[in-house]
């Protein structure tokens, strides 16, 4: 703050105060070469009139009090312009005491839990109770506070996995996050025709109640295009994300609807990564939940 | 003066009380209009685009701020949970700024790039379809309403005039930017930028 706001703040925030204490001194009693102490003053409103009094000794030393708060105020914290105050506080400094003051108490059990391998770790109660806590600040919102996730978003619990079980591929999932991306196939299927075949294709592969003729239809072209991804087995690539067909777990819904339109339509699915947002011991202990779910 | 004059003579009162009540505001506010942390951008900060700036008025039209604040404390606990404390810096072209005060959702501050644009979009529509534990109410018609000849490029003069940095370039193309896009995809560019520019591992 440059020296001509110090002086524009110090002028209304010291002459506020000395102006209170002005106040209180001219009040201290009415004027009394008029009126003596107790008399009544020269009005009266229906009848009531104001008798010359101090004001109550209390009060005003409530008023003394105040000001005397204030000035011990300034001169301790920042608030006379680019005065620091004795006591040096500032919000983001009580900030950092806090952050460093958590460090210290929580610093030494992040590290402990850090350099445990996630397999270890996943046994240890509390480690996983507190990657519990993190995963329902930080995954719960897409995941489900049951880790079940949802509609398009795995559910973590079932040993089904879309890029791998692996502790360091959820490590690798959570810090970098993922994008899967399947194309929409409508004209690639053979049009509506083609993707209600191959809606029955897929279903075969879990062994659902399907229209064998029309799956059978979409073999062909199965085995030229799905296959890429999906494998010839229907097992999914854990490489690119792309689901196993062949468990009956549906990511984006089971019924013969839900598998027509994302065969027509496609979908780029998205975890954003949280390698920028959380600490590489936060995400260890996550990683340990996670991992604890299914084993 | 005679402090009776001053009781009995109303205009001297009024301009009394008028004076005594502004000196807070004198000290506290009017010096903050002057000092660089509070009026120059944070580094690489860049105005809205048309499209987020579009969000933002659909953020204000649907009254997200009476349950969303957007401003984190420099408190421990919600460093934690919402990511690096709010700075001035981020606020100077906010006309006007969206702090909230009341939070009966968390705090959008640093909501930017946390979930994928479908989630916002499902999440918008119908809350209870990803948080089933949600009490935010549906916002479906975002996604029936499109833009068309908006008047995107007025609004970026009027905050070009309040001081955000648009060029004319910007401006006119305003409306090209947003013709064909829903309001729900409007908000949806809001979202991922809030807090984005402000980087803080916890």
């Amino acid at each position: 703050m440059t020296t001509g706001w110090t002086i524009w703040v110090d002028v209304i925030v010291l002459g506020s105060l000395f102006g209170c204490a002005w106040l209180l001194w001219i009040n201290r009693t009415a004027p009394v070469e008029r009126v003596g102490k107790g008399e009544p003053m020269e009005h009266e409103y229906d009848g009531i009139q104001e008798l010359n009094n101090p004001l109550p000794a209390w009060w005003t030393w409530l008023f003394v009090i105040t000001i005397v708060f204030a000035l011990i105020y300034l001169a301790l914290y920042p608030g006379l312009g680019s005065y620091q105050g004795m006591l040096g506080w500032t919000s983001h400094g009580q900030h950092q005491g806090e952050v460093e003051e958590a460090q210290a108490l929580y610093g030494p059990l992040f590290d402990k839990y850090a350099a445990t391998p996630i397999a270890t770790l996943a046994q240890d109660e509390d480690a996983v109770e507190t990657g519990s806590r993190l995963f329902l600040n930080h995954c719960s919102q897409c995941h489900g506070s049951d880790a079940r996730g949802g509609d398009g978003y795995p559910n973590l619990t079932d040993d089904d996995w879309l890029y791998g079980g692996a502790p360091e591929t959820i490590v690798t999932s959570i810090t970098n996050g993922r994008i899967g991306n399947m194309p929409g196939l409508a004209a690639a299927v053979g049009g509506d025709e083609g993707v209600a075949n191959m809606a029955q294709y897929v279903i075969s592969l879990s062994g659902r109640d399907h229209d064998a003729a029309k799956a059978q239809q979409a073999a062909s072209t199965y085995t030229t295009l799905c296959v890429v991804c999906h494998g010839a087995d229907g097992k999914g690539n854990q490489a690119v994300g792309a689901p196993n067909l062949t468990d009956d777990i549906w990511l984006h819904g089971g019924r013969i609807d839900d598998i027509e339109y994302q065969i027509r339509t496609g979908r780029i699915n998205q975890m954003p990564a949280h390698g920028n947002l959380l600490s590489k011991e936060k995400i260890h202990l996550l990683a340990t939940y996670v991992y604890s779910l299914s084993h | 003066m005679n402090l009776e004059t001053a009781e009995k003579n109303l205009p001297w009162l009024v301009v009394g009380i008028v004076f005594v009540i502004s000196l807070g505001g004198l000290a506290e506010i009017v010096p903050l209009m002057a000092q660089p942390v509070t009026q120059e951008p944070v580094a690489g900060m860049k105005p809205l685009t048309p499209l987020q700036l579009e969000g933002r008025d659909i953020y204000i039209r649907e009254g997200c701020v009476g349950c969303h604040s957007q401003m984190i404390r420099p408190l421990r606990a919600e460093t934690e949970r919402y990511g690096h404390y709010s700075v001035a810096g981020e606020s100077v072209w906010d006309h006007p700024f969206l702090w909230g005060s009341k939070r009966t959702g968390p705090d959008l501050a640093r909501v930017g790039g946390r979930y994928s644009d479908d989630w916002h979009r499902e999440h918008l529509i119908n809350p209870r379809a990803v948080v089933p534990e949600s009490n935010m109410p549906s916002f479906p018609w975002l996604a029936d309403a499109t833009y068309s000849n908006a008047n995107t490029g007025d609004k970026m003069n009027a905050l070009r005039a309040v001081g955000v940095p648009y060029t004319d370039e910007d401006i006119a193309g305003a409306a090209a930017a947003v013709e064909g896009k829903t309001e729900l995809d409007a908000m949806v560019a809001y979202l991922q930028q809030l807090g984005t520019h402000l980087k803080a591992r916890r």
